[in-house]
């Protein structure tokens, strides 16, 4: 991996420290994007270590339950404030983060003022790469045609778009097919998927069409959420497409098995 | 016609339209007809994100001094020989309007475009006072003759396909010959023009909406792109116009500002084609007008807003942007949302009108994609706004019971990491167990509204945090 520049605003004789925001799905379900989150961020030269820590509180937050919402913050802010920088393998978690966390302690200048300077080190994994530490391109290889699925909350509330389109056009081997509406959501929306599935279904079959029509071998996003939703839904149409998070395929973990797919042996 | 309230079985209501071969047909069409030409006529113009600025600026200031702008605006209109009536709630607008139409006998009313009059109820109420109400518009006249209401609120009969609407024709219009060829939609536009042309003549009283109310000059604004507008307005002996409050903005300039906005992000016109300003009746030297002139200013909720949360909302142009862009209502289409405004601008300003207990489906069905906001001209938060909702809705205890448990229980655990992270680890591991030699699960216990449809992965084994600890002790220890 190559850096055009240091990272600015940490002092150069030390590396930025990352505190890695694995994110509960990444915890529970594919930890295999965590290894490759933190590869990346070490090959950039990154210090990075892995506080304890449970959710952002998303589910909460969106659900309405704001008290709720509010102890998940306090408990992340707290356990990730030490770091030069906090890094997440989804825009949807970095996203709640920067953009959310502040408005949950309204009337609370002290607290409002700690989750700002919080906020301010937060960022979803591939732009902080790109953006913040001036990486252009990465060491590794990909033999297949990708396409890649813009999720929502990266996009809009991040802008996190071209970043991660730059890093894979430097993977050896691999082709970018863009698919029709690669920004369209996926229909995942957190609990919606489980409390409008019928819907859910609907707008995720229309995007599994469009994956299907791109030729790509291989389906890409940055959130583990939106992932899962579309390789479900490939894998119960029966497509053979193969579903991974845009972290490994750049941190050259590629060759394990695809998201839904057992191992080998 | 009155639009029932189905708003609570928008899951029902939702389960049928996406059954309905016919409905998304039509409704395949909307992505890529309105997002396109959007985006197009966005691009073309290289100040179009400061004028949504500027578009938001106007509609923000108008709503913090809206007091002010209601009575110039009553005060310029009653200087052009106009009469302005406050309505305080549905019941009562249509009231005004009907006692309008009494006092000067009418028969015969035709009507332009309005999404409040859908809002009152006012065709069916018309009807059961012996008024006939007609359509102009070509959308809800379409809809009228097959008694719908409007599936989205500038195109209100884009649920329809042209077969549809030839088989209405065919079955309405019986004066006409049964061997005329209808399959041209240029042949089933001239057929309506030719039915309504002896309507606008016929018609004693003309309702439309207004797209803005202009203080500084007592004007109402109305575009369309059929003129049905003009000659609603023109042609009877009174002219009502029925508009919100929100409708104010302050000058001729600041209407002309937002124009500039609304059709590029409806329909991508530069300008609708007809773009109509109405002040007072009918002058001494003018060629034609109506003899009276009214307006109807509906409040139903809408001063309650602008103390709230939800002021913001009233910053709304009606222009569709929201749900042209919504993946739910290219999904569902809009009668599904089961009242009046569809979309994300429905999920918001609807439990306002029909109180959250009714209407919490509708901000709960949105996947927070954001792209709502992202088009809004006027730059409401739309996303925000819908989860101020959630919240109320939370606040008073009507999230649905296995939402709210299923959220008790993980927020419990997830908020004890010392009780949560072997937890997982467990769970992870028994599952990995279950599903590893397929890699993942066709049916879940508790997960089943997700693998009804969809795979669940298998998880891979330990969980993340677990494995890095393992991986750090290990390698601290080889250093050792």
């Amino acid at each position: 991996m190559t850096s055009s520049s240091a990272p600015s605003s940490s002092p150069s004789h030390r590396p930025p420290r990352v505190g890695l925001f694995c994110t509960c799905l990444v915890d529970t379900i594919r930890p295999s994007v965590g290894f490759a989150a933190a590869k990346l961020l070490a090959e950039a030269g990154c210090e990075v270590d892995v506080p304890r820590q449970t959710c952002c509180g998303q589910p909460a937050f969106n659900s309405g339950d704001r008290a709720t919402a509010r102890v998940f913050a306090e408990q992340t802010i707290a356990a990730f404030e030490s770091f030069d920088y906090v890094v997440a393998p989804s825009g949807s978690c970095a996203g709640m983060m920067k953009a959310h966390y502040p408005e949950l302690f309204a009337g609370e200048p002290d607290a409002m003022i700690r989750a700002e300077r919080f906020c301010a080190k937060v960022f979803e994994l591939v732009s902080f790469l790109v953006d913040v530490l001036g990486v252009t391109r990465v060491c590794a290889r990909y033999d297949g045609v990708v396409t890649y699925h813009d999720s929502c909350s990266g996009l809009r509330e991040l802008k996190v778009r071209d970043q991660p389109r730059a890093l894979l056009a430097s993977v050896e081997g691999l082709t970018l097919n863009e698919m029709a509406d690669a920004d369209t959501c996926c229909g995942f929306g957190g609990t919606f998927c489980v409390k409008y599935p019928a819907i859910s279904d609907a707008i995720v079959g229309k995007k599994a069409s469009n994956i299907a029509a791109s030729g790509a071998d291989t389906l890409v996003a940055g959130d583990l959420g939106c992932l899962m939703n579309m390789a479900g839904k490939l894998q119960r149409e029966g497509q053979d497409i193969a579903v991974r998070h845009v972290a490994e395929v750049l941190a050259g973990m590629g060759d394990q098995p695809a998201i839904g797919v057992a191992r080998k042996g | 016609m009155t639009v029932a309230i189905t708003s609570p079985h928008l899951k029902e209501n939702a389960a049928e339209a996406l059954k309905d071969a016919q409905l998304q047909e039509a409704l395949a069409k909307v992505g890529p007809g309105f997002i396109g030409k959007r985006r197009a006529a966005a691009d073309k113009m290289p100040e179009f994100e400061a004028l949504r600025d500027s578009a938001r600026d106007i509609k923000t200031h108008t709503l913090a001094h809206l007091d002010l702008y209601l009575e110039q605006f009553e005060e310029k209109v009653r200087a052009a020989g106009g009469h302005v009536h406050f309505a305080v709630d549905a019941a009562d607008a249509r009231a005004i309007i009907t006692d309008i139409c009494k006092r000067l006998g009418a028969r015969t009313v035709t009507k332009g475009k309005s999404m409040i009059s859908e809002e009152i109820g006012l065709n069916d109420h018309l009807e059961a006072q012996g008024i006939l109400p007609v359509e102009t518009d070509l959308g809800e006249y379409l809809i009228q003759i097959r008694h719908e209401t409007p599936s989205h609120i500038i195109a209100p009969a884009i649920h329809l396909n042209k077969r549809q609407v030839e088989a209405d024709f065919r079955r309405v219009h019986t004066d006409l010959p049964a061997d005329r060829d209808l399959t041209e939609p240029t042949a089933l536009l001239a057929e309506a023009r030719g039915e309504l042309r002896q309507k606008f003549l016929m018609a004693d009283v003309g309702i439309t909406g207004a797209n803005f109310l202009i203080a500084e000059t007592g004007t109402s604004v109305l575009v369309t792109n059929e003129g049905n507008g003009d000659l609603t307005q023109t042609l009877p002996k009174a002219h009502i116009v029925l508009a919100s409050l929100e409708k104010l903005v302050p000058t001729l300039e600041d209407a002309t500002q937002l124009l500039r906005v609304l059709a590029r992000s409806a329909t991508g016109q530069d300008m609708s084609v007809y773009t109509s300003f109405s002040t007072g009746p009918r002058r001494a030297d003018d060629p034609d007008g109506p003899g009276e002139y009214h307006v109807v200013l509906l409040d139903n909720g809408r001063s309650a807003m602008l103390q709230g949360d939800l002021r913001e909302m009233l910053r709304c142009i009606r222009c569709g942007a929201c749900m042209n862009h919504c993946p739910v209502y290219h999904a569902i289409g809009g009668h599904a949302y089961g009242w009046v405004y569809p979309g994300p601008m429905g999920a918001v300003l609807t439990p306002s009108l029909i109180g959250v207990e009714k209407g919490a489906n509708l901000p709960n069905a949105s996947t927070f994609c954001g792209r709502c906001e992202e088009v809004c001209p006027v730059r409401i938060p739309l996303p925000k706004l819908m989860r101020h909702w959630r919240e109320k809705e939370f606040e008073r205890h009507l999230t649905p019971a296995p939402q709210r448990y299923g959220l008790k229980v993980w927020g419990f655990l997830a908020t004890r990491g010392w009780l949560y992270r072997p937890a997982t680890r467990l769970a992870m591991k028994a599952l990995a167990l279950l599903g590893g030699t397929r890699g993942r699960f066709s049916s879940l216990p508790l997960a089943g509204g997700w693998t009804r449809y969809r795979d669940f992965p298998a998880p891979e084994g330990d969980t993340f945090q677990a494995q890095w600890r393992a991986r750090k002790a290990s390698n601290r220890s080889t250093a050792a």
